[in-house]
């Protein structure tokens, strides 16, 4: 313990010992008091937030069971009934249903092969000396903070004279791509933390060292890759910018691409509850992966920032 | 370990390492070469111009707003994000009183309840909070001016997004809505590793929780505050205010682009005005911006290293 900062004693007050009602110190009772109002103030804040934040989510499930009518009449209004109709004309004719589709398939390729490939890099660079290997490592972790807006321009024709616009496995390429410095700064750092021993005797064992990689270290690594694994889930379900810039074809469109065109559509054809239907239609399975979750998307989401 | 190993290295680098050099190192470096052409982006000729792109962006008025508009961005919502943020984690975390025979330090009640809820908005995509709170904020039969009638303000009905002054402001509160909940997330595991004896000697030294706030958790936690705060940043000027300005906002970028945001201006300009040489130059005024900004937070932010 070395601290260069020492707690400054309130020169009035000394070390008495701590009553059970408040953590501060006996004090005159007007401190006391002021203590009570301090919590009831500071809990009040944290309950108005929690509002705050559940109350648009609310207020949109419920719009989603309403009529049109009632939307624009009385916005917080209770439905009359609950029309589950406006899901399954969402589903149907907005073409819901394909964009889950479209999502479900780019986000499960670029997650397969943004574990796979970001695992290889992060294992080489993290166990094997071999000149080049810091400049390496230090390209990838450069991703992070560079405006990605500006690779977007001339990626958008490179990406086309590869013939992949508006593709989907050209967005998955493009998805793993971005995904990862992220990914190799987290498992560099988590592959350094496993012990060598074993990888070692499996290799004296005369295991090659893919084969010493892909059944001693995965395995080892598996908490690691499920955190990065979520990590990567939210980030590439919920990306809205690579698509915009590089998935032109109303087909090809992933859900939150297809629901802002689905809102600017809208314009004309004034199906708001439909839409309304979608947005919590594309709300609920990331939510619910999250409430099932939690620590998991938690760690997974904070590790890069923590040391 | 030596048999093999270069080819092993090689095999394992080459196509991640491929990947990332074609779709996001080589594209970068093209940018910034393009910058110094006439390259319109719908014709493969170009010729060198060299500055001309450059001087062009100084005199041009709307990129001068969509600096101003993202410096304000940059500087502003980690202020308000980190300090509602790291007030909440405080409240969670430290805030509570002393109950019988419990620990020294504790949050207050329910404090794992607040946890969860506010980090729902960080799952969601940016792209559908944006066009949610879109519909909140209309003038008319909006969430929230129905709201101000219903509880008696009826005077009180702001156009908001359809407000030059306004809008800019209503992008941004909800950026501070979606980004909050993370940081509480990742407060409360920094200050879940403050060991306790530092607060109990704190309050024997009869510290109240505003001194020990300042005095022992917030020294204690800099460095991930700092890193939070270059991080909020790079959001703020990036892919977070494209998509909410882009989605929220009339034009996309306000009326009389009064909500437009340098990423968002770069994309218009490649993607709609068939200006890429231009698009590109502003795009490395941004990079600068945010390298910038990054080492500033940095600089300005070092102190001692505590170690506990």
């Amino acid at each position: 313990m070395k601290t260069t900062e020492t707690p400054a004693p309130l020169p009035a007050e000394s070390g008495a010992p701590i009553t059970k009602t408040d953590v501060r110190p006996p004090a005159p009772p007007k401190e006391k008091k002021e203590g009570t109002v301090l919590n009831v103030f500071s809990h009040g804040v944290l309950v108005v937030w929690a509002f705050m934040v559940v109350l648009p989510l609310l207020w949109a499930v419920m719009t989603s069971f309403k009529d049109d009518r009632s939307i624009f009449s009385s916005p917080w209004s209770l439905p009359d009934s609950l029309h589950f109709d406006n899901w399954s004309r969402a589903w149907t004719q907005a073409n819901m249903s394909d964009y889950f589709l479209n999502t479900v398939l780019v986000v499960g390729g670029s997650l397969i092969g943004t574990l796979v490939l970001g695992s290889m890099a992060a294992y080489v660079l993290a166990r094997f000396d071999f000149p080049g290997n810091r400049f390496i490592y230090y390209l990838f972790i450069g991703g992070m903070s560079f405006p990605i807006m500006l690779a977007l321009v001339p990626l958008f024709y490179v990406v086309n004279n590869m013939g992949l616009l508006n593709t989907i496995h050209g967005l998955i390429l493009v998805y793993i791509a971005y995904s990862l410095p992220f990914t190799v700064f987290f498992l560099t750092a988590f592959f350094r933390t496993l012990p060598t021993s074993i990888a070692e005797a499996a290799f004296v064992d005369g295991a090659s060292h893919s084969r010493t990689f892909f059944q001693i270290m995965i395995p080892m690594a598996k908490p690691g890759l499920i955190s990065v694994g979520i990590f990567n889930f939210l980030g590439q379900w919920n990306q809205y910018m690579l698509p915009t810039v590089l998935n032109t074809d109303p087909d090809k469109r992933v859900l939150t691409q297809g629901l802002v065109q689905l809102a600017v559509s809208q314009g004309y054809k004034g199906d708001w509850s439909g839409l309304f239907a979608g947005l919590v239609m594309a709300m609920l399975p990331v939510l619910a992966a999250y409430i099932i979750f939690q620590r998991q998307v938690v760690q997974g989401l904070t590790a890069g920032a923590l040391k | 370990m030596q048999h093999g190993k270069y080819r092993f290295i090689v095999g394992f680098l080459a196509l991640p390492l491929g990947l990332y050099a074609l779709f996001v190192v080589w594209p970068f470096i093209q940018s910034i070469y393009y910058s110094f052409t006439d390259w319109t982006g719908l014709s493969p000729e170009f010729k060198m111009v060299g500055f001309d792109n450059y001087s062009r962006m100084l005199d041009d008025d709307i990129f001068w707003k969509s600096l101003q508009h993202s410096l304000l961005f940059a500087l502003l919502l980690p202020v308000v994000t980190i300090g509602l943020a790291l007030f909440f984690a405080f409240m969670i975390n430290v805030g509570g009183r002393k109950r019988k025979n419990g620990p020294v330090i504790t949050g207050v009640r329910g404090s794992s309840f607040y946890k969860i809820v506010y980090f729902f908005p960080q799952v969601l995509s940016i792209a559908i909070v944006a066009l949610l709170f879109a519909f909140a904020y209309n003038p008319d039969s909006g969430a929230i001016n129905s709201l101000l009638r219903g509880i008696g303000l009826d005077d009180l009905q702001p156009l908001w997004l359809g407000d030059p002054d306004l809008a800019l402001w209503a992008v941004m509160a909800v950026l501070v809505w979606s980004t909050v909940g993370f940081f509480v997330v990742l407060f409360s595991a920094g200050m879940a590793s403050i060991p306790a004896e530092m607060y109990e000697a704190a309050l024997l030294d009869g510290a109240n929780r505003v001194t020990t706030f300042f005095r022992v958790t917030l020294p204690l936690l800099w460095d991930t505050v700092q890193s939070g705060w270059v991080y909020m940043g790079i959001l703020a000027l990036g892919a977070e205010s494209f998509a909410v300005v882009q989605i929220m906002t009339t034009g996309p970028g306000g009326p009389d682009y009064s909500t437009t945001v340098m990423v968002l201006y770069v994309y218009q300009k490649a993607f709609r005005d068939g200006q890429a040489a231009y698009a590109t130059t502003i795009g490395v005024a941004l990079l600068v911006v945010t390298l910038a900004f990054a080492a500033v937070v940095m600089r300005l932010g070092r102190r001692e290293r505590l170690e506990y």
